[in-house]
């Protein structure tokens, strides 16, 4: 029997308090970008480990998302992305238990695949796009209703990795836009490989997701093919 | 096989042999990436710099302005949203695909990313913290409608809502209607009504203050 998954950043419908609003948030000439200088630092050395090139956005992501459900729900954003880096420089040999330990290692010198500071912007500005020419023809067209799957089923590893919504699975929705062909999440998280995929953008009806839904209201989701039936 | 579980289970704990404190965790993992050549500190204060200054909601701002004075430069971008943000410079990372969703006296559009924080980096700069948060995570695509509420926005009685939930590397900005008020008003005056939230749809756009 398949243990049920239960990922608690796969949130989306659930109850929950006011959303955390200080009178600062709505200072719009002068947003606060980082509340704390440690938040500034984790995004930083965060994004430039990823751009030695070992691990993808969606492994990434996937490893946040399997920290143990305690750590998940109690640490804080920024702890959650030094947590999920640490796991990932260990599993791709880049730093050790050992130094994660001792808080210390042998001075090297600086690495050829290391960005450095004058290449940040171009890097930045580049980006990684995740559009992939596909070899077949989009199966659905705008306008055609769809059924979405459950992650169960979408996940391609065991409890694996994959980007259809708990609240999402099991309904019918109706194709409103296509988006070409994108990288799948649920392989390449585990370096399956890109194995792209159409992606299409689903509409639901908000009242066939919750029963006590405005019925004028909608959610769309972005579903691959594999996704959809 | 079961060696292999084992390990992988295990780099999921990886972050306890970290101080607890989050800013000596932070620190610790720096300076180990520092010593072995894998971070360049120029590299670290660079991104910081960029954005907290150059990568912002002033971008999303000037492209909404645009589009508000310039039907044909809205309809260009509507359609040929890529192609025209590379142009103009404002494409790059978590915003390699972006599609602009345009606010009507029928549907208010809003954006959420109820998985993880997928934000258009490249036109809105780094998430704010609500936009992060367990509860925006959890409420904006059931109750959209007590969610505006909560940040002060009054629906008109015909609009429906539209959540867009950020499942994809598609990333969706919101083109807020213009304000009746800012007829006759040059780019430079326009932009200022055009907040952040606006773009995120958890606003609409404002009368500056002087």
């Amino acid at each position: 029997m398949i243990k049920e998954r239960n990922f608690p950043h796969d949130m989306g419908g659930e109850k929950a308090g006011p959303i955390p609003l200080s009178l600062k948030d709505f200072d719009q000439r002068d947003p606060i970008v980082f509340k704390e200088e440690w938040h500034a630092r984790a995004l930083a050395i965060t994004v430039l480990s990823g751009a030695h090139g070992k691990w993808t956005l969606d492994e990434s992501r996937h490893i946040r998302e399997t920290l143990p459900e305690d750590d998940y729900r109690s640490l804080s954003y920024y702890e959650k992305w030094v947590s999920g880096l640490a796991g990932l420089l260990v599993r791709h040999g880049l730093v050790s238990r050992d130094e994660l330990k001792t808080g210390d290692a042998v001075v090297q010198p600086m690495q050829d695949q290391t960005l450095r500071g004058d290449q940040v912007k171009s890097v930045m500005d580049k980006g990684s796009p995740s559009i992939r020419d596909i070899d077949h023809a989009p199966r659905f067209k705008i306008g055609d209703i769809v059924t979405t799957k459950s992650p169960e089923m979408t996940a391609q590893v065991k409890n694996g990795h994959t980007r259809l919504p708990r609240y999402a699975a099991l309904k019918k929705g109706v194709i409103i836009a296509y988006h070409g062909g994108h990288i799948l999440p649920d392989r390449n998280a585990h370096g399956l490989g890109d194995a792209p995929d159409h992606l299409y953008a689903v509409q639901f009806k908000s009242s066939d997701l919750w029963d006590e839904s405005d019925d004028r209201d909608h959610v769309v989701v972005d579903c691959w093919e594999s996704y959809l039936t | 096989m079961p060696h292999d579980n084992h390990d992988k289970d295990h780099d999921l704990d990886d972050h306890h042999l970290l101080p607890s404190e989050p800013q000596l965790k932070v620190k610790a993992l720096e300076t180990i990436l520092t010593r072995k050549g894998l971070l360049d500190p120029v590299a670290i204060d660079t991104i910081i710099d960029l954005y907290s200054h150059e990568i912002g909601p002033r971008r999303g701002g000037e492209l909404v302005a645009r589009c508000w004075l310039d039907p044909d430069f809205k309809q260009q971008l509507l359609t040929h949203t890529d192609d025209v943000l590379e142009e103009i410079g404002f494409s790059g990372r978590q915003g390699e695909h972006v599609k602009i969703v345009e606010n009507t006296p029928e549907t208010h559009h809003m954006v959420v990313c109820t998985l993880c924080s997928c934000y258009p980096w490249p036109l809105l700069g780094i998430p704010p913290a609500w936009y992060k948060s367990d509860e925006y995570r959890k409420r904006a695509v059931r109750e959209p409608r007590t969610v505006l509420a909560e940040f002060g926005v009054t629906l008109l009685e015909t609009q429906s809502v539209q959540v867009w939930d950020s499942t994809s590397e598609v990333r969706y900005l919101v083109l807020p209607m213009r304000p009746p008020e800012t007829q006759g008003l040059d780019q430079d005056e326009v932009v200022k009504w055009i907040t952040r939230d606006s773009m995120i749809g958890t606003g609409l756009p404002q009368k500056p203050e002087i």
